[in-house]
């Protein structure tokens, strides 16, 4: 412990870290450059999750990490263990007990709370990027609030799919302002950014960009009125706890390809199980297939 | 009649070079102007200046703006300006590359203005593309294939195409038949011309093509390193050139 720093960065990075949340949270959207620290761990890990975090991290908190709606992959026990060993704080699955969630890629089914704090990690910040790769040129679209191009690109979707094929990272517009880029949720969580009542953090580290929407702000999912945004998901329930109102990931359970559709947020599917709900592939149900 | 466009003294170095220097005409609606002269003479400077592209270090281009009236385009603020630039203005890059988004679909490319200026349904924009395409003489159905699959002419017409769909009242054009064959700059020429005719387009076109205007342009400019040296009817001036460098780029042009 005596080797580091509370939350293993310096308190000038961290100060530095909180200014550009500041300013994120005081224009939701909006992309604040940062200089981002080397982390031990290389980017592609959720580095600017892990910054903005040890920004945030106070001894008192309660940290959970998430991958992709999980608690137990490598990426979410190397994070947690991280904090851990150089905050020394408190860390738990249960999405209510947490005060501060670090995710990569999900949302967590379970509403979030005024007194809790979302940090996404980010890899790619600039929504306008796949068309317009020159940053000076996004940087004044930004400005000019010259967004047609994202519209581009939903066209193009649409004229190759027949449908709005984008299932991840999907746009959304700020308060009515900035574009912005969600990380690669699925779009299946995009209403859920909306009207939060937690804060929300993303911390871009390759990239050096912080943004945040603070509580309560407006979130819009960007679409054509002849083709409207839709939430989806796999139109079936979690064959362990039978939950029809989460997000479903597919799963290969045996050597014979069975399939199995289940819960991408594990606490939730656990939490809904110990409450006695189950699916139709739960050990021992009667429905079970 | 209000001028479109009035430039006045308008003025651009590089360094102690000059780009142009105090070039000053009225452009009235519906009129094309050609603005002829050698490599080198100042001739895309000058275009550029008046399209908002550069900075010149001199003068005004005052433009008759549908809510304003005549406003100086230098003096407006950027968002303004960018903003004639997807709406009244047109700009036509002599590079095909340089004017179109090679990784977007055609109906992408000319469906981008619309939504530049707020239009979000689906299927009226890419009726709007395909119908524009047509105009251009594609064919509809590559309306999904990307310019990269097309030809240099296509490429020309598409980047036409993607310039007019929101109905410019002035179009800028920097060598539109540059680098095509012969017989595609006859076909690309042909189409401009009816365009032009049907939309009652005004237009400011650099070529150094005599044939380009003659064929297009209702009054000449002929610039010399940076400089204005006559100007006036388009006729007038190739059929009875005044200035000695006039008859010079005229009779250079009758001998090929
Ligand atoms: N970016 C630049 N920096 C310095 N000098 C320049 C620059 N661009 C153009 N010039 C010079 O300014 C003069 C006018 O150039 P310009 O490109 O306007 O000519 P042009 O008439 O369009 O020629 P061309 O027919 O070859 O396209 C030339 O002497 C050119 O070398
Ligand atoms: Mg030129």
């Amino acid at each position: 412990m005596a080797d580091y720093n509370f939350a293993y960065l310096d308190e000038q990075t961290k100060r530095m870290i909180r200014r550009a949340i500041l300013k994120g949270l005081a224009i939701p959207g909006y992309q604040v450059p940062f200089a981002s620290r080397e982390m031990p761990m290389p980017y592609g890990w959720g580095t600017g999750g892990v910054q903005v975090s040890a920004a945030v991290l106070c001894p008192d908190d309660i940290f959970k990490v998430i991958d992709q709606g999980a608690d137990d992959t490598t990426n979410a026990v190397s994070i947690r263990a991280f904090f851990e060993r150089t905050a020394g704080v408190e860390t738990t699955t249960a999405t209510a007990e947490a005060s501060v969630i670090q995710t990569r890629h999900r949302i967590p089914e379970e509403p979030l709370s005024e007194d809790q704090i979302l940090v996404y990690q980010v890899p790619i910040p600039e929504p306008l990027r796949f068309l317009e790769p020159r940053e000076s040129e996004t940087r004044k679209m930004h400005s000019l609030e010259e967004y047609g191009l994202m519209h581009v690109k939903l066209y193009e979707d649409i004229a190759r799919h027949g449908h709005i094929a984008t299932s991840y990272a999907y746009p959304v517009k700020v308060e009515g302002r900035y574009v912005m880029d969600p990380s690669p949720i699925p779009k299946f969580d995009n209403p859920k950014l909306g009207d939060m009542a937690a804060i929300q953090l993303f911390g871009a580290g390759r990239e050096q960009r912080i943004y945040a929407l603070p509580p309560y702000t407006q979130v819009v999912s960007l679409d054509f009125e002849d083709h409207p945004f839709e939430a989806s998901k796999a139109d079936q329930i979690c064959g362990l706890c039978g939950a029809s109102d989460s997000y479903l990931d597919e799963v290969i359970i045996d050597d014979a390809g069975g399939r199995l559709f289940c819960c991408s947020d594990t606490d939730y599917c656990t939490g809904r199980r110990a409450a006695g709900h189950q699916g139709p592939a739960f050990p021992g149900s009667e429905v079970a297939a | 009649m209000t001028p479109l466009l009035s430039v006045q003294g308008v003025t651009k170095r590089y360094g102690t070079h000059i780009g142009c220097a105090d070039v000053s005409f009225d452009l009235y609606p519906g009129e094309v102007m050609g603005i002829v002269g050698e490599s080198g003479s100042g001739k895309s400077t000058l275009l550029n200046c008046m399209a908002g592209h550069l900075p010149p270090d001199a003068g005004q281009v005052v433009f008759d703006t549908r809510s304003e009236g005549p406003k100086d385009t230098l003096a407006m603020s950027e968002p303004e300006r960018r903003m004639l630039g997807r709406t009244d203005w047109a700009f036509v890059h002599q590079h095909a590359r340089d004017g179109l988004r090679m990784g977007v679909s055609a109906g992408g490319n000319v469906g981008e203005r619309l939504m530049a200026v707020g239009a979000r349904h689906y299927g009226d924009i890419r009726e709007q593309a395909t119908d524009w395409l047509e105009r251009v003489e594609i064919d509809a159905a590559r309306v999904d294939d990307r310019p990269t699959t097309f030809s240099g002419g296509m490429q020309q017409r598409l980047q036409i195409a993607r310039n007019l769909v929101t109905g410019p009242r002035l179009v800028f054009m920097d060598e539109p038949t540059g680098g095509l064959d012969v017989s595609v700059q006859a076909r690309l020429l042909d189409l401009l011309r009816g365009l032009v005719r049907d939309m009652g387009l005004s237009a400011i076109i650099v070529t150094h093509d005599l044939a380009v205007v003659r064929l297009l342009a209702d009054r000449l400019m002929v610039m010399k390193s940076g400089h204005v040296v006559e100007a006036g009817l388009t006729d007038q001036v190739l059929d009875d050139p005044q200035h000695a460098y006039s008859q010079l780029l005229v009779s250079s042009v009758l001998q090929v």
